[in-house]
């Protein structure tokens, strides 16, 4: 049976990073899974579920070329991955404000407090380099349930100075 | 009556349109009762449509009963069913049947007014709001082979509103 590794990259954003990426680890024998690929700041990030029939340093060596190539900065861990594992999301969390020192580690600090088991979370930063805004977005489990999420927001809400709204999330399956 | 099978993509089958009921007959009260049965033997779901189990005809059923405190018609069976009119728009988390292990944000109408003929085959229309009327358009969908993996909305900067009012999504084909 192949091992999961989990491949970071990053590097200053061009075109065809995914392309080169994955062409690399699909004709070196990988099989990809779940994958989180964003631009942040500038620069592409990818974090990446391959499914491998070797060691960490066999599959470096694949990647070794593309990334030279690229200037990606890579991470090799071999992981217990499975794929077929979703946890649904029964919460969806917004946070912005004016954006300041520790304002995710507060609120997501009293947001862990209440329950929260985050799966998601988007975050960036808008508005001005003189007023920049913070804004958040995290889908979420409610493991102490979405009152208790509730009154964290509404105390968060006027002890920190954010605007926060929670949207419950009922899937349908049909 | 039967469980039926239920077809789940990448079975092409699923992305074919429906035809119209021209005659409600016994075989079809038959299939119908099989259909119902098989919306309940599978997890708990909102509604399944005729195409899930192979039949291509523009049958669906909804029911959103089992959901606490909100406005439902019952178990409803949808013979040609039209959505008349809509209003507003809403992102909410759907899955299928059709297609295991996965779920996604769908933007959909928020409020609908249906027509569709009962199982007596007499013409009847509904308003209908929220959960139920996400229920019916993500069947409906299904009548023209569509999965709701067509109308996913990106997680990453998607404007998450419960309500947004003057803006009209047309159903894209
Ligand atoms: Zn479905």
């Amino acid at each position: 049976m192949s091992d999961w590794y989990m491949l970071t990259f990053v590097g200053r954003d061009r075109s065809g990073i995914v392309a080169k990426v994955t062409s690399a680890i699909f004709e070196g024998g990988g099989n990809l899974g779940e994958a989180s690929m964003v631009r942040l700041g500038g620069n592409f990030t990818i974090m990446l579920m391959v499914q491998y029939d070797g060691s960490g340093e066999s599959l470096e060596k694949i990647l070794s070329p593309v990334c030279d190539a690229l200037k990606l900065w890579k991470h090799v861990d071999r992981i217990e991955g499975e794929l077929h594992h979703h946890l649904e999301p029964d919460v969806r969390i917004s946070i912005y404000g004016a954006d300041r020192a520790g304002i995710v580690a507060e609120t997501t600090g009293a947001l862990a407090e209440a329950g929260l088991n985050i799966l998601n979370l988007e975050s960036d930063v808008g508005g001005t380099a003189d007023t920049p805004i913070y804004i958040m977005e995290i889908d979420g489990v409610a493991g102490k349930g979405i009152d208790v999420l509730e009154t964290a927001l509404d105390r968060l809400a006027r002890e920190k100075n954010v605007e926060t709204r929670l949207v419950p999330i009922d899937t349908l399956m049909g | 009556m039967a469980v039926l099978d239920i077809l789940t993509y990448p079975d092409s089958r699923l992305k074919q349109i429906s035809r119209p009921i021209k005659v409600i007959d016994e075989a079809l009260q038959q299939f119908i009762s099989d259909l119902e049965e098989t919306m309940l033997a599978g997890p708990t779901s909102a509604g399944i449509a005729a195409p899930q189990v192979g039949r291509f005809e523009r049958l669906v059923i909804i029911d959103v009963s089992f959901k606490p405190n909100i406005p439902n018609h019952g178990r409803l069976v949808l013979i040609n069913p039209e959505i008349i009119s809509h209003e507003g728009s809403v992102v909410g988390r759907e899955g299928c049947l059709s297609v295991p292990d996965f779920t996604g944000n769908v933007s959909r109408f928020e409020r609908i007014h249906l027509k569709a003929s009962d199982r007596a085959g007499k013409t009847q229309d509904y308003d209908m709001l929220g959960y139920e009327a996400r229920a019916v358009q993500h069947e409906l969908d299904h009548l023209d082979g569509l999965l709701f993996l067509d109308r996913l909305v990106s997680r990453r900067n998607s404007l998450f509103r419960r309500k947004v009012h003057n803006q009209v999504d047309l159903p894209k084909q």
